[in-house]
């Protein structure tokens, strides 16, 4: 696994406190580790800070499905 | 008309979160002001608080105790007090719904004077260094003051009344007022009611210095700072915490065989008309909002056997307030009551006061015993004929007796309460 798939991994737990080993590439953010809009929001935020990227547009987040997109994106954006 | 009891009683406080063990501090004489810890009060005149118990110690608060770290998230410490004393009420009561019906006919209304305020200070904080796009997502919801009904409400799936009181230091006693007429009026049978408030932070303890209305001389000792009507007082001392009860229908509560602790039997409201935080010199609003729960209450001011008083330790108010009292509960009525300050030993817990206050205006009908009032050591010349319990808690065994609550903008709430 990435070390950006890791960090994302810390990062999505810190804020659900679900069972780490849950969280997979191929999970679903909403459906499958049970986040609601705010706390996807709350998320994003978090990701912001951690790989200090200015701001992940709107289109950007609603595409966000799985923990595995994040790590795209992430792998794209950071600075 | 339906009839009103309380059937549990919820407390967080700077005596801990036991019922008993808080009641035992209390009539035992001891204090909850300590040094504030929370924050570095070096620029700050005022560095004593009733912070709630820490760690280790005997009914200490663990927020995790009652909320989710995950939940938290979306809470500010005002609402997690809030939801915890709804919590431990609800379990006071063994109240637990079965029925759609029963669901639907159960609400809450808990409010707070503040509300988020240490959320607002941090938030803003960040907004400053780092830009509004750092702003959580929860930064709204968890400020809101009405948020602690709608958490209570979401946990425990009441679909009752869902509501919250906004009326500063008198929220609490307003919200079991608003709550017992909805429940006489049908409107539901349960009510969860009460007031939280957590503004020991550096814009609440800022705030209320500005205002010149803590106390700043006992710094040193802090035990004896909230003096109620002492010749030496010089400000309230701010607590923090939650008070809520679970209020229910006579008939109701005894159906199921619920135990109860008292009856509320009379509500009073009034506006002072006068000034954003001073009473007017005669009292007149605290009166008439003592003298429209007696007339709710369908009795006499000289049946009151017991007052818990406004009483923060402010020069100004405690004095217009006994002025009031004495007005209220005519010469011969103020000769056999009793009235003391909780405050002397807990603080001002704000929007709380009212929750936590009505609290013990219930265990002292219960229990026959009367808490005192701290550090009375030179009582002020208004004190003069009046029993304000110094001091040493008191048996004497009361019928009825009156919470009052005050809050600026001047809006007045005396609640009154009957041994059952």
């Amino acid at each position: 696994m990435s070390d950006v798939f890791n960090r994302v991994k810390e990062i999505v737990n810190s804020y659900l406190e679900i069972d780490a080993d849950k969280i997979k590439p191929e999970s679903k953010i909403a459906d499958d580790l049970g986040a609601d809009s705010l706390t996807t929001m709350d998320i994003v935020i978090g990701l912001e800070t951690e790989f200090n990227i200015e701001e992940i547009p709107d289109e950007a987040i609603q595409k966000i499905v799985t923990i595995q997109d994040i790590v795209d994106f992430v792998e794209e954006h950071q600075s | 008309m339906r009839r009103v009891v309380i059937t549990g009683i919820g407390i967080v406080s700077p005596f801990g979160i036991k019922n008993d063990a808080v009641w035992d501090k209390l009539i035992n004489g001891q204090s909850g002001i300590k040094n504030i810890t929370y924050f570095d009060t070096e620029k700050y005149p005022c560095k004593i608080a009733g912070q709630l118990l820490q760690g280790e110690e005997d009914g200490a608060f663990h927020a995790e105790d009652f909320v989710s770290k995950r939940d938290q998230r979306m809470m500010d410490t005002f609402m997690v007090y809030g939801v915890a004393a709804s919590q431990l009420a609800i379990e006071d009561s063994g109240w637990a719904p079965s029925s759609d019906h029963q669901y639907e006919r159960t609400g809450v209304m808990v409010g707070s004077g503040i509300g988020g305020l240490q959320s607002i200070e941090e938030t803003a904080i960040d907004l400053y260094e780092k830009g509004p796009r750092r702003i959580s997502p929860y930064f709204i919801p968890s400020t809101l003051i009405n948020l602690i009904s709608g958490q209570v409400s979401i946990k425990y799936g009441y679909k009752g009344p869902n509501h919250a009181v906004v009326t500063a230091c008198s929220s609490g006693s307003h919200a079991i007022g608003d709550a017992f007429r909805l429940i006489q009026r049908n409107d539901a049978d349960v009510m969860v009611a009460g007031g939280a408030e957590a503004a020991i932070c550096r814009t609440g303890i800022g705030g209320f210095c500005a205002l010149r209305a803590l106390a700043t001389k006992f710094n040193d000792a802090p035990e004896k700072a909230s003096r109620p009507w002492d010749k030496d007082r010089d400000g309230f001392v701010m607590g923090e915490g939650a008070g809520v009860v679970v209020l229910e229908e006579y008939e109701h509560a005894k159906n199921r065989g619920a135990s109860i602790y008292a009856e509320v039997v009379g509500y009073g409201m009034s506006g002072d008309a006068h000034h954003i935080t001073s009473p007017p010199e005669d009292g007149n609003g605290a009166r008439r909002s003592m003298e429209d729960a007696a007339r709710d209450a369908k009795i006499n001011p000289e049946q009151i056997g017991y007052i818990n008083a406004h009483g923060t330790s402010t020069p100004v108010g405690d004095q217009i307030e006994l002025r009031a009292i004495k007005s209220f509960l005519g010469e011969q009525g103020a000769k056999e009551a009793s009235i003391s300050s909780t405050k002397s030993s807990v603080g001002h817990l704000l929007g709380a006061a009212g929750g936590v206050e009505a609290i013990f205006t219930a265990m002292a009908l219960k229990t026959g015993v009367l808490p005192p009032t701290l550090n009375l050591d030179n009582p002020d010349e208004e004190c003069q004929g009046l029993d304000l319990v110094p001091h040493t808690a008191k048996e004497k065994s009361i019928e009825y007796a009156l919470s009052n609550s005050f809050g600026f903008g001047g809006t007045n709430a005396s609640l009154i309460l009957k041994r059952v």
